[in-house]
């Protein structure tokens, strides 16, 4: 089976000379939930960020069979669609409607295909009736949903959630947690939350100062790395 | 999170918050152009457009003391003036200097308080506006909740710190969450920009066209348009 996503000796140095990347190697295949685990600092967001050309750094990094590059980029940002850490990013348009409607529209998509994909990815995150509203009158649980919708209604393959339950309450990390699960699109989902991981994941990858550490099951990684534990006394 | 008055008066339920934004608009604009243009018998014809704007405000059922005391902010900027011409002995003119500017707020004001920003802004986009300059307004506008939820944040985190501040130690801190407040405005504004090219943005906007206007819009402009009308016409015949 192809990989959807191939990253080959991935390097990234910023300009105040840290190395966040150091030789990562990584594959995606279809229908697989990949967990990144790892400690803060360690390159998981600047990883993320490459595989839709937001950071370009050394290596090899193919998408669905295209290497990263300009000429690509608008292809492989519609096959990967990213759920950033914090909503209030994503959410920049006057409206929920507005926001989720901003990738269809910049797809070149007709009126009416757009309207139909917001109203269907609405519907998907149960977010129908605030298609009227304004993003910063939503709850973060609400914001993060729309925030989907958005990623969503570009009809990626693969979805990227960048710590996707971070802030929401109970309740709304349930209600994005059934959303998730019926999805079909592979993912890779960072997050130090590990029942969430033990929840979607069908494999981990764990990243260390700026390399793959170690890869595996969840319950192999937990425990390898003492991550359950060191989480708590952190 | 707190949010403004206008911004909860926007999101009722009237028949003048159903209107489309254009139409509301274009009548506020009419509105202002025939206050400017009234020259004389200031005693018949102001409060004749004062009743035309109360008829407004009570329509799209917004509070009339909270218009009327957000309406009366611009009086200590016009008072000066009128001031000016009282002195000069022109009582009329400062009259009207006060009842003019005091009605103009007040027709913005219901103009704001029936109209969502984001309809509002769609709409003078349509009407010719600049779209750069409605962008700004509009990120502006999406952000400074953001903006101020963090910076109360920060003052909150300072008095728990600090509880009986002396001066020099107010200032101080002030402009250290004025720092704070701009290098993470820069860094979100990087994070929104990142967000926007993963999905798909290419350095312009693409919008929906706008819907036509309805039947009931057209039916506000001309009632609109024929109050004005018979203002003028009282006007005429004064």
């Amino acid at each position: 089976m192809e990989p959807l996503i191939r990253v080959t000796n991935l390097r990234h140095r910023y300009d105040d000379g840290t190395q966040a990347l150091d030789g990562v190697d990584f594959v995606l295949y279809p229908r697989e939930t990949v967990a990144l685990f790892g400690p803060n600092g360690s390159g998981k967001t600047t990883f993320l960020l490459h595989l839709v050309g937001l950071l370009e750094g050394e290596g090899g990094v193919e998408v669905c069979g295209l290497p990263l590059g300009k000429k690509n980029y608008s292809r492989i940002r519609q096959k990967v669609g990213i759920l950033f850490q914090d909503s209030d990013d994503q959410l920049f348009m006057p409206t929920v409607f507005d926001d989720v409607a901003f990738g269809p529209l910049n797809l070149g998509l007709e009126r009416k295909e757009v309207e139909h994909r917001v109203r269907q990815c609405l519907r998907l995150v149960q977010m129908e009736e605030a298609a009227a509203r304004a993003p910063y009158h939503l709850s973060a649980g609400e914001k993060r949903r729309v925030a989907l919708a958005g990623v969503l209604a570009m009809e990626p393959e693969i979805l990227i959630l960048d710590e996707p339950v971070t802030f929401l309450d109970p309740p709304g990390r349930a209600a994005l947690l059934e959303i998730l699960h019926k999805l079909p699109q592979a993912k890779i989902i960072v997050s130090h939350d590990i029942d969430l991981a033990r929840e979607l994941a069908t494999r981990a990858v764990f990243l260390q100062h700026g390399r793959i550490a170690g890869a595996g099951s969840v319950e192999e990684m937990v425990v390898r790395f003492e991550w359950e534990s060191r989480a708590v006394t952190r | 999170m707190h949010h403004v008055t206008l911004d909860t008066w926007s999101r009722l339920s009237s028949p003048l918050h159903r209107l489309d934004a254009r139409a509301k608009i274009v009548a506020a604009a009419a509105i202002l152009l025939s206050l400017v243009v009234t020259e004389r018998s200031y005693a018949v014809l102001l409060p004749a457009y004062g009743v035309l704007i109360t008829a407004a405000a009570l329509v799209g059922r917004l509070p009339p003391a909270g218009l009327l005391a957000r309406a009366a902010l611009v009086l200590p900027f016009v008072g000066s003036v009128a001031a000016l011409n009282l002195w000069g002995g022109d009582a009329t003119r400062a009259a009207s200097v006060v009842g003019k500017s005091f009605l103009s707020a007040s027709t913005v004001l219901v103009l704001l308080g029936t109209t969502p920003l984001h309809a509002l802004l769609r709409g003078l986009e349509s009407l010719g506006a600049p779209r750069f300059f409605l962008m700004v307004a509009q990120f502006l506008y999406r952000y400074l909740f953001v903006l101020s939820e963090q910076a109360q944040h920060m003052l909150q985190a300072r008095r728990c710190r600090a509880p009986l501040p002396h001066r020099g130690s107010l200032a101080g801190s002030a402009a250290g969450v004025v720092a704070v407040l701009f290098a993470r405005s820069y860094g979100r504004a990087e994070r929104i920009h990142q967000a926007m090219l993963a999905r798909g943005f290419r350095g312009h906007f693409v919008l929906l066209a706008p819907t036509a206007l309805g039947r009931r819009d057209f039916v506000f402009l001309a009632a609109t348009a024929a109050a004005l009308g018979s203002i003028h016409l009282l006007l005429w015949n004064l």
